[in-house]
């Protein structure tokens, strides 16, 4: 069957054609993928006096990881440095990256410096900051009138 | 040649599927380097969070299996707030091309690498014929 087009139709077929093409880009692109997160991704956890954040370091040492507390901003840096291959070695596969990274989080709120205790641990760095005292929250009682 | 590395593919392809996990956690292919020496075959996996008593390092004819747990519980009385990546544990396999030494296999953990050192059989080290240009 043929079909004769005016000129309004068509644009507005091709209206209906884009809109339909930016939906179907929207469903098969999943927002991981977009956003995909910085090294080293961060986990945070939260309870009404403190915030722990832990990130995934493996390879590194203690002594390589820098931790930055200031004005609520949490900052990581750090190098990764490559394997040492012996004289003569083939590589099969890499895999692993390395290099330096550094890393800001904005905290919630303020935090207490002098409590911020860092815990590395099977590769897994363990940062708790605890609020600042004067910036907690606080408790008011409901009289009954 | 072409046809050789076909019926390869096939053979892949018949291995009996992959059964199911107990563990109700997810399970990540760790990243790996692998390196070769005259004397040994070196592998690296990062494995961060897994406990050492908890790692498993198994050869099986030429197929070399590492599997890890992790905790996935995070700290105590606390809840997720943000959350970029996950915890899980760990399994992965190589299929080993040379005659390996069970008895002197290496294995060290240290802040969540596994560092597997395989030597290399005497007889495979031998074995090696070497190829002569006529």
């Amino acid at each position: 069957m043929m079909r004769r087009y005016s000129p309004l139709t068509i644009w507005r077929e091709l209206d209906r054609l884009q809109r339909e093409m930016d939906r179907l880009f929207d469903e098969f692109s999943p927002t991981r993928l977009r956003t995909a997160p910085d090294f080293p991704a961060m986990n945070v956890w939260a309870d009404e006096e403190s915030v722990i954040v832990t990130a995934e370091l493996p390879g590194l040492e203690s002594k390589d990881i820098e931790v930055n507390v200031l004005n609520g901003t949490l900052t990581l840096r750090g190098e990764r440095k490559p394997e040492e291959l012996p004289e003569g070695a083939r590589v099969h596969r890499q895999e692993r990256g390395y290099g330096r990274f550094s890393r800001t989080l904005e905290l919630p709120y303020k935090v207490d410096v002098d409590k911020v205790k860092a815990v590395f641990k099977n590769g897994v760095l363990q940062i708790t900051l605890p609020r600042a005292e004067e910036d907690r929250p606080k408790k008011i009682a409901v009289k009954v009138a | 040649m072409t046809e050789t590395k076909a019926m390869e593919v096939r053979k892949e392809e018949m291995l009996p599927e992959e059964s199911e996990r107990t563990r109700e956690t997810r399970c990540f292919i760790p990243r790996a380097d692998v390196f070769e020496t005259d004397e040994d075959i070196v592998v690296l996996m990062d494995i961060p969070g897994a406990e050492q008593d908890q790692i498993n390092v198994s050869l099986e004819k030429n197929i070399l299996t590492v599997s890890a747990f992790c905790n996935p519980a995070g700290p105590e009385g606390y809840s997720l707030a943000f959350a970029e990546y996950e915890v899980g544990d760990y399994e992965r396999s190589f299929r080993l091309s040379d005659q390996i030494d069970r008895d002197k296999i290496q294995a060290e953990y240290k802040n969540g690498v596994l560092r597997l050192t395989l030597p290399k059989a005497a007889e495979a080290k031998k074995r090696k014929i070497e190829v002569k240009v006529s």
